[in-house]
């Protein structure tokens, strides 16, 4: 037994000399960091609520996360090579990176697409790209996420449409669509519409997936967005749960029964450098999820409790200098992923803050999660960090901090009245400031940025995207318009108009578009027409 | 009787990318270093920002890139700055640029362009020193 008298000794003894605490942490923490700590209702057994341990029973001993590199760029062939290459070195899922008019709605000929095709991702303008970039792969037997919100229905369409031509049935198919547009206006900005009918595609998507597409992850909850734009770990998992908070709300408003769709819900983190930090996040994120889910909204289904997450290793941690190093930033990233316990993993290549990564950096990172996953031995048991005095205590802080935010937003109004009062882009953007404030002062190190610097850099090799795509994927769009049926592309357009403009699910028409090669671009720009279109007001605090 | 002139900048977020998290920071930096700071908001065109820039009647005209395309941007705003006679800007930007399209914009006419990792202060000085040479007297 322990005597808190003496703790308290010990504790004070400590901070006599660790001098300027410089993070709101304690230097040692003891079991009056955990006083009237309730093994069953904070944490249960892996598998049990309130799942803080584990979403299952014997986690990775029964499966080892999935694997799965966020990966595109230039053509849809030069993508599915790419795809190939990372099947063969043992991913064992796709994650699609669409280029920058993709993800905002625009054909590659648009001119706002100028300069941009293939840049930042793949291509994909028609039913003819998805056919070029899944050729080979068997979707049947492949879970694919794809990184598309605003326009997540249509690629998720094109999707659906691929898998039946290669026999697959909707029913069959597994994988996630970010679809996550509450967060764009917060942090990563790629919006079109305004919330409101954004907020009605999604549910059209959660509707029809739960008829059809039962397997089939129709939101991934982002926070890994909010943390690159530069909050903190509390904001990242304060405002990506009030999303999803936000998203169940609209689905219980849409109709629908709160079991009906919340299975289906998934969520993304960041994982960031702080390591017991990022890993508390994870835990407090479970327990806050299922505890809202089964007591708030009265979920009866305990799978609409879990929080299953993917994880990517933080972009923003990564430097330009010395960029060997972000392999060793990366490493410990995405263990404190998987300690945290992770459904699935990216980890960032060493030369992404230079160019998109080579097969060669890609492939580093990938053999990263591999050596955790087979020659660490942190797979072997569930949680293993479970019970530590610090652990307990910073997942509790978290989630205190985390509830601290929730009041907050209610207080405004709610997510959606929050963000348009600029709360969250404020709160983001002064963390943002804060954290290079502090690089800049020292106060925090960044080795090879403001110690450890070398004089002479070391380049390594990236990877060029041929200017010769843009025309490419230009050409290819002309000829898919010239031989495709333009009089069933332009009814489908009309079909699309109205279901707009009334209260039909959406989805079907979306199917029925894409089928006969109507592009991405052309159906954006009918639901825009109708919709009307999102603008930000510029500030910058 | 002379009162020192504040120099002028223009944030601007050019194209399809809404990572603004970088262009912020330098804005609210430029602003602490007492400079007057206008920030375009995102999803510009090289049409709005230079228009942007004759409106507000910067100095200093500073672009925030990371999606590949500044060898499409510059040049696109660079031409248009020489259209519209504008020769006592300075125009600067920061990103994700390979070192070798660095060099090839800078032949163009572009000023310095920032790469990861900057410190501020570093891009603070260098506007300092440098928008005083384009200032109009």
């Amino acid at each position: 037994m322990y005597l808190p008298d003496d703790l308290t000794k010990l504790k004070k003894e400590y901070e006599s000399w660790a001098g300027q605490n410089k993070v709101p942490r304690e230097i040692i923490y003891t079991p009056l960091d955990l006083a009237g700590f309730d093994y069953e209702k904070q944490l249960g057994c892996p598998g049990q609520y309130p799942y803080t341990r584990g979403v299952y029973a014997d986690m990775y001993r029964g499966q080892i996360w999935t694997m799965r590199q966020f990966s595109g760029f230039g053509t849809a062939a030069d993508t599915n090579r790419r795809y190939k290459f990372l099947l063969k070195k043992g991913q064992t899922g796709l994650s699609v990176a669409f280029d920058l008019p993709t993800i905002m709605g625009y054909d590659s000929d648009h001119h706002r697409a100028r300069g941009e095709v293939g840049r930042c991702g793949v291509a994909i303008c028609s039913l003819r790209n998805m056919e070029t970039l899944l050729a080979g792969i068997p979707l049947d037997k492949v879970s694919t996420s794809m990184t598309i919100n605003a326009p997540a229905a249509i690629l998720l369409s094109f999707y659906i449409a691929v898998g039946e031509k290669q026999g697959v049935a909707p029913g069959q198919l597994r994988g996630t669509i970010q679809n996550d547009i509450l967060k764009e206006y917060s942090a990563q900005k790629s919006w079109i519409f305004p919330p409101k009918p954004s907020m009605r595609i999604i549910t059209d998507i959660m509707e029809f997936c739960a008829q059809h597409v039962p397997k089939w992850n129709t939101i991934s909850i982002s926070g890994y967005h909010i943390r690159e734009a530069g909050s903190t770990a509390v904001q990242e998992l304060a405002f990506t749960l009030a999303d999803g908070f936000a998203y169940v709300e609209a689905g219980i408003a849409a109709g629908m029964a709160v079991d009906s769709f919340a299975p289906r819900l998934s969520f993304f983190f960041n994982a960031h450098l702080n390591f017991f930090e990022e890993i508390a996040k994870y835990r407090a994120a479970r327990r806050i999820w299922a505890r809202r889910m089964k007591e708030k909204y009265q979920a009866r289904d305990p799978r609409s409790w879990l929080l299953r997450f993917h994880t990517q290793t933080a972009g923003c941690t990564l430097t330009a200098q010395q960029p060997e190093n972000n392999i060793i930033r990366t490493a410990y990233e995405a263990l404190s992923a998987v300690l945290g316990g992770t459904q699935s993993l990216h980890t960032n290549s060493m030369d992404e803050t230079l160019s998109l990564p080579t097969e060669h950096a890609v492939k580093v990172a990938l053999r990263t999660q591999q050596i955790i996953a087979y020659e660490s031995g942190v797979t072997s048991t569930v949680d293993p960090l479970g019970g530590s005095y610090y652990l307990e205590a910073l997942t509790d802080k978290l989630e205190a901090g985390a509830e601290e935010y929730f009041l907050k937003i209610d207080q405004l109004g709610g997510v959606v009245p929050a963000l348009e009062q600029g709360f969250f882009q404020r709160e983001i953007a002064n963390s943002a400031y804060h954290y290079q404030q502090e690089i800049d002062s020292k106060k925090r190190i960044v080795v090879g940025i403001n110690e450890f610097v070398e004089k002479e850099e070391i380049p390594i090799e990236t990877l060029k995207i041929a200017p010769s795509v843009e025309q490419k994927q230009i050409r290819e769009l002309k000829k898919i318009k010239q031989g495709r049926d333009n009089l069933k592309v332009k009814k489908s357009l009309e079909q699309i108009r109205q279901a707009a403009c009334g209260k039909d699910n959406l989805m079907p028409r979306f199917l029925d578009a894409v089928r006969c090669y109507t592009t991405l671009g052309e159906i954006i720009q009918v639901l825009k027409e109708e919709f009307g279109e999102y603008r930000e007001p510029p500030t910058f605090w | 009787m002379t009162e020192k002139k504040r120099i002028r900048v223009l944030i601007a977020k050019p194209g399809l990318d809404g990572h603004d998290r970088g262009a912020k920071v330098i804005a609210c930096a430029l602003r602490d270093a007492g400079m007057e700071v206008i920030y375009s908001g995102l999803h510009q065109t090289a049409e709005m920002i230079v228009e942007a820039a004759i409106q507000e009647d910067v100095n200093v005209i500073g672009i925030s890139i990371l999606s590949g395309a500044h060898l499409t941007i510059f040049p696109e705003i660079l031409n248009l700055m020489k259209k519209k006679k504008i020769k006592n800007v300075l125009l600067i930007g920061g990103g994700i640029i390979p070192d070798e399209d660095r060099t090839k914009l800078k032949k163009k006419g572009v000023g310095k362009l920032f790469g990861p990792g900057t410190p501020l202060q570093e891009i603070v000085e260098y506007i300092k020193t440098h928008a005083k040479l384009y200032q109009v007297t």
